[in-house]
């Protein structure tokens, strides 16, 4: 009995200590040398735009407009939502419900898995006449796993350049140096997907838009 | 193909190295840390009353669950309460009641199965005091238990080791300085490390967009070096916080494969210690290679599954040349989450970097088998328990077969160590199968299943699996934060890691009174490739015999579904 009431008080005490380490000192001191070392990095990669947080590097984000490069597709639509959007309707429900993370979860065999592919497949065909079917990567329509994925094959930025080109008004060839100036390689020729970044894309569109 | 086999590469010199280090750290011999470190731990022993003596295997139980039941005791406070607590700046509510339960039971048993989801429901002050905080201790009690277990079995007697000194030398030693340095090279790829609370921006289109911030990094290199997997952020380390680059993906799992691969080679030196020095270990060798053996099978599997596709997107007629995009993330691609879905789960994190519920059902039938076995690699230190479990048990079969009386180490297996050990390798598929069955035959049960047909099967079975095993993935579909689903899977995480350590530190206790008797010409060789291969069948064929029937069910019911 002497033992149990020994190990007991020991327990607590470590319980405590182990609260203050790990807990506590831990993720400071790990903030701290964070902040004084990659400040940028560990405030989220923050993009500003004439002194303006238009987003993060790392995230990824909705876009809608036929002149910028649309992403994967997302069951949290990127945390992105309008004013209307958080507006309570008759139930007392927001068509946005607050920042999360996610896919569809969806399975292989799911029929509305199914029925989510097709109807993509083609509002994109609409809205990008000259894609065949066959052209289309799967990585365009399938969900992302987090629902904020800012990447997309190479191949699914390539089928939307004719588009962004008649919608924004730039030459084809200058949507292509950009998408190029985006597109990030297999990290040391292995290691990875060659992938594109859509936010980074789209900012530069932006901002050659903008000087017009 | 070629970044998996460099991966691996990279894998097999650094476990050899921790693995000597954590021999050090165990055996408590010199290492180059020492200078600082002593003066730590000696503060912590001063302050907590620790006197340093050794305990009898009974003792050392008692005192691993009573400082387990502190800590889930004040944590389950802290969740409840942590709305009303500081460092909450994005005004999270308070935990309910069943869905506190649930968590803090995931985060103790080291299991980490999340029924919330982190950006709405816990706080700042919550992810660390209670979530990053339980990592270290989780992993450090595994880890002391397997210490304990291990020193037994090469021993003469059942009183050596206490908890208490184990438990802080390897979270000073091991735990804190690892994740300090993965936590600041994550966020120096992107990963954030902040308290500021979340941002809301406007994008170029004009629309809004919330960012969710926090101490993402410091919870994330703890979450991996702890083989513990529970996220930051709902989509765990899919989501590009967690996980900024294809670089960061592979330094998290080296990280989650690095401790219970080390396991493995500080058992193995513990065997040879007293005749020579030595790299490996020639048992340590043996069980690494059965682990790697049964680790390469899943790994190919999956990954050639998920190459594959999903026909029913063939079908539809645009291109699959990347394989089964379907919940994963374009900057890793097939082979990089194909290999962090087995590795989660082989090393028992549970950690995700694509959704498993979208897998392929081949693709998905390899994390189930890998938390089903419980013994490739498996979480921090119990993983290697559970394979000693085998271990005897193949000992036991192969010398039932050729007629001699079985001896591990130089401790003869007899009647008693072997009702423990068959019971021991028979809970865990009694958890899974029993409370499957409860899940499949009640409403409240069947209600969380998300997915039609065979598929909602695999949902439930794959929620029980991750829960026993304490590995914590999950087919994330499942609608899971209910009270059925929450007091299930806890009370499963619960039995599934307190009856084995009960059980197992009891067999090892029992041998380690044993007489020690030397090798003779009879004695089964435990150290060669012959038992390396009988091992390796011993555990096929047991998790076949218990499992196949659930499987064919679910994943390959579904399998033979969209194939045809």
């Amino acid at each position: 009995m002497k033992g149990f009431f020994q190990y007991t008080k020991q327990a607590m005490l470590v319980t405590c200590t182990m609260f203050v380490l790990c807990g506590l000192i831990y993720p400071f001191a790990v903030t701290a040398v964070a902040k004084m070392v990659f400040n940028k990095q560990a405030n989220g990669s923050l993009i500003e735009v004439d002194g303006q947080i238009v987003g993060s590097e790392k995230i990824g984000q909705r876009f809608n407009a036929p002149e910028y490069l649309w992403g994967r597709v997302s069951a949290v639509n990127y945390n992105t939502y309008t004013k209307e959007d958080i507006v309570a309707d008759v139930n007392g429900k927001t068509a946005y419900s607050g920042v999360s993370s996610g896919s569809f979860n969806y399975a292989p065999s799911n029929p509305e898995l199914l029925t989510r592919i097709e109807t993509d497949i083609e509002s994109f065909l609409k809205a990008n006449p000259d894609v065949k079917r066959e052209q289309i990567p799967a990585d365009l329509l399938t969900a992302s796993g987090s629902g904020l994925d800012p990447h997309i094959s190479v191949e699914a930025a390539r089928i939307q350049m004719n588009r962004i080109s008649q919608a924004s008004g730039i030459p084809l060839d200058k949507v292509d140096a950009i998408v190029k100036a985006n597109t990030e390689d297999r990290v040391f020729g292995v290691f990875g997907e060659d992938n594109v970044n859509v936010l980074g894309t789209n900012l530069a569109i932006y901002e050659i838009m903008n000087e017009k | 193909m070629w970044q998996i086999a460099l991966v691996i590469g990279i894998y097999l010199p650094i476990v050899i190295v921790a693995g000597h280090y954590l021999y050090h750290v165990t055996m408590q011999q010199k290492t180059w840390i020492d200078p600082v470190m002593n003066r730590i731990d000696h503060v912590i022993y001063n302050v907590c009353g620790i006197k340093q003596g050794n305990m009898t295997g009974k003792q050392y139980l008692l005192a691993l669950i009573l400082s387990n039941a502190i800590m889930v005791f004040i944590g389950y406070i802290i969740l409840r309460i942590q709305s009303a607590l500081f460092l909450n700046p994005n005004d999270v509510g308070n935990m309910e009641a069943t869905l506190s339960f649930n968590t803090i039971i995931s985060f103790m048993t080291n299991t980490n199965l999340q029924h919330y989801s982190g950006e709405s429901g816990l706080t700042y002050l919550g992810q660390m005091l209670v979530i990053t905080f339980m990592m270290f201790t989780s992993a450090a009690t595994g880890y002391a238990a397997c210490m304990a277990f291990c020193r037994r079995l090469v021993a003469n007697t059942d009183t050596l080791g206490n908890f208490f000194v184990d438990f802080v030398r390897v979270t000073t030693r091991v735990l804190i300085p690892i994740s300090f340095i993965v936590a600041l090279f994550l966020v120096s790829q992107g990963s954030p490390q902040t308290f500021h609370a979340n941002e809301t921006i406007q994008t170029i289109e004009g629309n809004m967009q919330d960012i969710a911030l926090g101490p993402v990094a410091s919870l994330e290199s703890i979450k991996h070096v702890g083989t513990n997997g529970g996220g930051f952020n709902g989509a765990n380390s899919s989501t590009p916080f967690e996980n900024p680059t294809v670089i960061t993906n592979i330094v998290e799992m080296l990280s989650m494969m690095l401790l219970p691969g080390a396991s493995v080679v500080t058992f193995g030196l513990m065997v040879v210690n007293r005749r020579k020095k030595a790299l490996f270990g020639k048992q340590g060798f043996v069980i690494f290679a059965a682990m790697s053996i049964l680790f390469l099978i899943g790994l190919t599997t999956c990954y050639l599954a998920e190459r594959a596709g999903n026909p029913i997107i063939d079908e539809l007629g645009i291109t699959q040349d990347l394989g089964s995009m379907e919940g994963k993330e374009m900057r890793f691609g097939v082979p990089q989450s194909a290999l962090f879905t087995v590795v989660t789960t082989a090393f028992t994190t549970g950690t995700v970097n694509n959704m498993h519920d979208t897998l392929t059902p081949i693709g998905g039938i390899v994390p189930l088998f890998n938390m089903m076995l419980n013994v490739v690699f498996g979480g921090k230190g119990v993983g290697l328990m559970n394979m000693m479990m085998y271990v005897m048990l193949t000992i036991f079969i192969a010398c039932l077969m050729i007629g001699r009386s079985p001896q591990f180490l130089g401790k003869k297996i007899e009647e008693k160590e072997m009702k423990l050990i068959a019971l021991c390798i028979l809970i865990h598929p009694a958890i899974i199968l029993g409370f499957s069955a409860l899940a499949a035959s009640t409403v409240a049960g069947v209600q969380g299943i998300t997915n039609p047909g065979s598929h909602g099967l695999s949902q439930v079975l794959y929620e029980y699996a991750s829960s026993s095993a304490n590995n914590g993935s999950g087919f994330e579909g499942l609608s899971d934060n209910s009270t059925f689903w929450n007091v299930t899977t806890g009370l499963a995480m619960f039995f599934g890691r307190y009856l084995s350590i009960i059980i197992q530190l009891a067999i090892a206790s029992l041998l380690a009174k044993k007489v020690w008797h030397s090798e003779s010409v009879g004695t089964l060789k435990t150290d060669n490739a012959m038992f390396t291969f009988l091992l390796v069948s011993i555990v096929l064929m047991i998790g076949a015999l218990t499992f196949l029937p659930a499987l064919a069910l679910g994943p390959i019911t579904e399998h033979l579904q969209i194939r045809s």
